[in-house]
């Protein structure tokens, strides 16, 4: 690796990621006395729709809920080592959740910090719903909306960067942009040089899933085993001025870099290799070559890059309607048929006019399909079952049958069922749209 | 690609030489399929086709899927559209990402060639 490389590491690949994880990629980053940042991804598609709900309820919410608790192990070491934080864990509110920051760094007796709330993804709030687009051009219209945000880039983090900040909160960025911008930052590579920003891409395209890169969600017992998976160690690129980088991880006992780990997330979430599409440019992963000769450390080359779609991508949030689930297990001599049996009541009970499903878990609780085809082709004998059965309605009092019918088997279902649950929740639905590039404004706060 | 593999070996799940991961966009799901060794590549290629990953997933009345070739990866992206009944927001079912099936995938059989073998099972290794 040249020595004129920057560290990204990641601290968390989502909403939900293991709390303890950021603070080994700190040690590590200290260890290596480069200029380094940390980034963390916690937005999900729906995520921003909930967090917006939160921001209407209480306008000092709205942000990563758990944000302090992200930030407090390493707040003060990153401050101390000038390693800068990036997150989108604004969310909704990135201007509060900077505020929090600040609160939270004069608790824990940090030295004074500069935090920028990179803002404008929020079309709600920008007034551009009018301008909304499909795939082909095509004005879209939605009914009442939560949320509408769009994917901005690379571009206003570095803004925030250049502008001194220790600490960038984001709310809606595309993932990989929050590693691209130090890269950018630190090399002071052009925003159309699309031949680095397509490696540095792929760099933060590797980093945005935490410790999917490192061997978290990869172990198979016997085929592909994952030291201590209990104490995975998260990603950190070092980002040469060329473009050339390599992955490896935090210093803890577990995890796993090789070729293999590598390839399962170069091509997650990615349909045509050709044309992985963000906000900062085209990336052609088609020819990137892989050499894991060093333990735990891959050499990525060969990513290509185009020029920047001339579209933003937007993810829309609205009102989902209603689900309802209930589940109840059956289990010893001829459970399996019990179970069908109860599942045929059901059906039967709410009728086709409902939106229902049934899987029995134990014989098929995931590869099943709506109409139940794949249950009935895989039906066999199991001696512990358990039923579940979901609906979904717009209206509260049909999605909640799903409860009612399952709890109703006590009494009048098949013989020995038991365990009945059941739930009914509120859904958010995602859709997307696009917005043309120059109708979305972005604009940087700095708290100091 | 390579020349076609003479097939007369052992029948095996995919799963004992390719490894994968799925992610989803929508109702859209993406399917990697990764060669444990460059020597299953191809094999790999010439058997698991759009048809047969049409045929897999069918009951879920998917709309179309796409086959990408990656052979410096040793590795196969495949798309498969309409496949999730609504996706995580609509969806009826438990995995609304789709995050299980890339093992439906590797329960796909495939024909070794003669004198191939799949990678070795460790834990059946040492629990033997």
């Amino acid at each position: 690796m040249g020595t004129d490389s920057v560290l990204v590491g990641c601290g968390a690949g989502f909403s939900g990621d293991r709390l303890d994880a950021a603070a080994p990629v700190v040690r590590s980053l200290i260890r290596a006395k480069r200029p380094a940042a940390i980034m963390f991804e916690t937005l999900g598609e729906r995520t921003l729709a909930l967090a917006q709900l939160a921001r209407m309820e209480n306008p000092d919410k709205g942000y990563e809920p758990l944000l302090e608790r992200l930030l407090a192990p390493i707040l003060e070491a990153c401050l101390q080592h000038n390693i800068r934080i990036l997150g989108n864990f604004g969310a909704a509110n990135p201007l509060a959740a900077a505020k929090a920051i600040a609160g939270l760094g004069r608790r824990l007796g940090c030295r004074p910090m500069r935090i920028a709330a990179v803002q404008g993804d929020d079309l709600v709030a920008a007034g551009q719903l009018g301008a909304l687009e499909d795939e082909s051009g095509r004005p879209l219209a939605f009914g009442p909306v939560i949320s509408a945000n769009a994917y901005l880039g690379a571009a206003p983090l570095v803004e925030a960067l250049q502008a001194g900040a220790d600490i960038v909160v984001s709310g809606r960025v595309a993932d990989p942009s929050l590693a691209l911008a130090p890269f950018i930052h630190h090399h002071g590579w052009a925003l159309d040089d699309w031949q680095r920003l397509a490696c540095g891409t792929l760099a933060g395209h590797l980093l945005e899933c935490g410790a999917q890169v490192t061997g978290g969600y990869y172990a198979d017992p016997g085929f592909k085993d994952v030291p201590d998976p209990h104490d995975i160690g998260f990603p950190i690129v070092a980002m040469q001025g060329d473009g050339d980088f390599t992955i490896g991880k935090a210093d803890t006992g577990g995890g796993l870099v090789d070729r293999h780990t590598v390839t399962e997330q170069i091509l997650y979430e990615i349909h045509d290799p050709s044309r992985y599409l963000t906000p900062d440019v085209t990336l052609d992963i088609t020819n990137v070559e892989l050499d894991d000769s060093v333990q735990n450390e891959v050499r990525v080359r060969g990513a290509v890059g185009h020029a920047r779609p001339e579209r933003l991508k937007v993810t829309v949030g609205y009102d989902g309607g209603w689900l309802g689930e209930g589940e109840i297990s059956y289990a010893g001599p001829n459970a399996a048929a019990r179970a069908k049996l109860a599942l045929d009541v059901i059906r039967r009970r709410i009728g086709p006019d409902i939106s229902m499903r049934g899987d029995i878990i134990g014989v098929a609780s995931v590869f099943n399909d709506d109409a139940g085809q794949w249950l009935s082709q895989h039906m066999a004998p199991s001696s512990d079952v358990r039923l579940r059965i979901a609906v979904s309605s717009p209206d509260r009092a049909i999605a909640a049958r799903a409860a009612e019918e399952v709890l109703a088997l006590y009494t009048c279902g098949p013989a020995g069922g038991g365990g009945a649950r059941g739930n009914t929740r509120r859904r958010i639905a995602t859709a997307s749209a696009y917005i043309r590039r120059d109708l979305v404004k972005t604009r940087i706060e700095m708290l100091e | 690609m390579n020349r076609t593999p003479h097939i007369s070996g052992l029948e095996v799940p995919l799963h004992s030489i390719a490894h994968g991961r799925t992610g989803d966009k929508g109702n859209r799901l993406n399917v990697s399929v990764i060669a444990y060794r460059p020597e299953y590549y191809p094999v790999i290629c010439e058997q698991v086709t759009v048809e047969r990953i049409a045929a897999l997933f069918a009951h879920r009345r998917i709309s179309a899927v796409r086959r990408f070739e990656l052979p410096k990866l040793w590795a196969l992206n495949f798309v498969i559209d309409d496949v999730l009944e609504g996706g995580v927001n609509d969806a009826l079912n438990l995995d609304g990402h789709g995050k299980t099936h890339s093992f439906l995938v590797l329960s796909l059989p495939i024909r070794l060639p003669e004198g191939m073998r799949p990678i070795i099972n460790k834990t059946e290794e040492t629990v033997k």
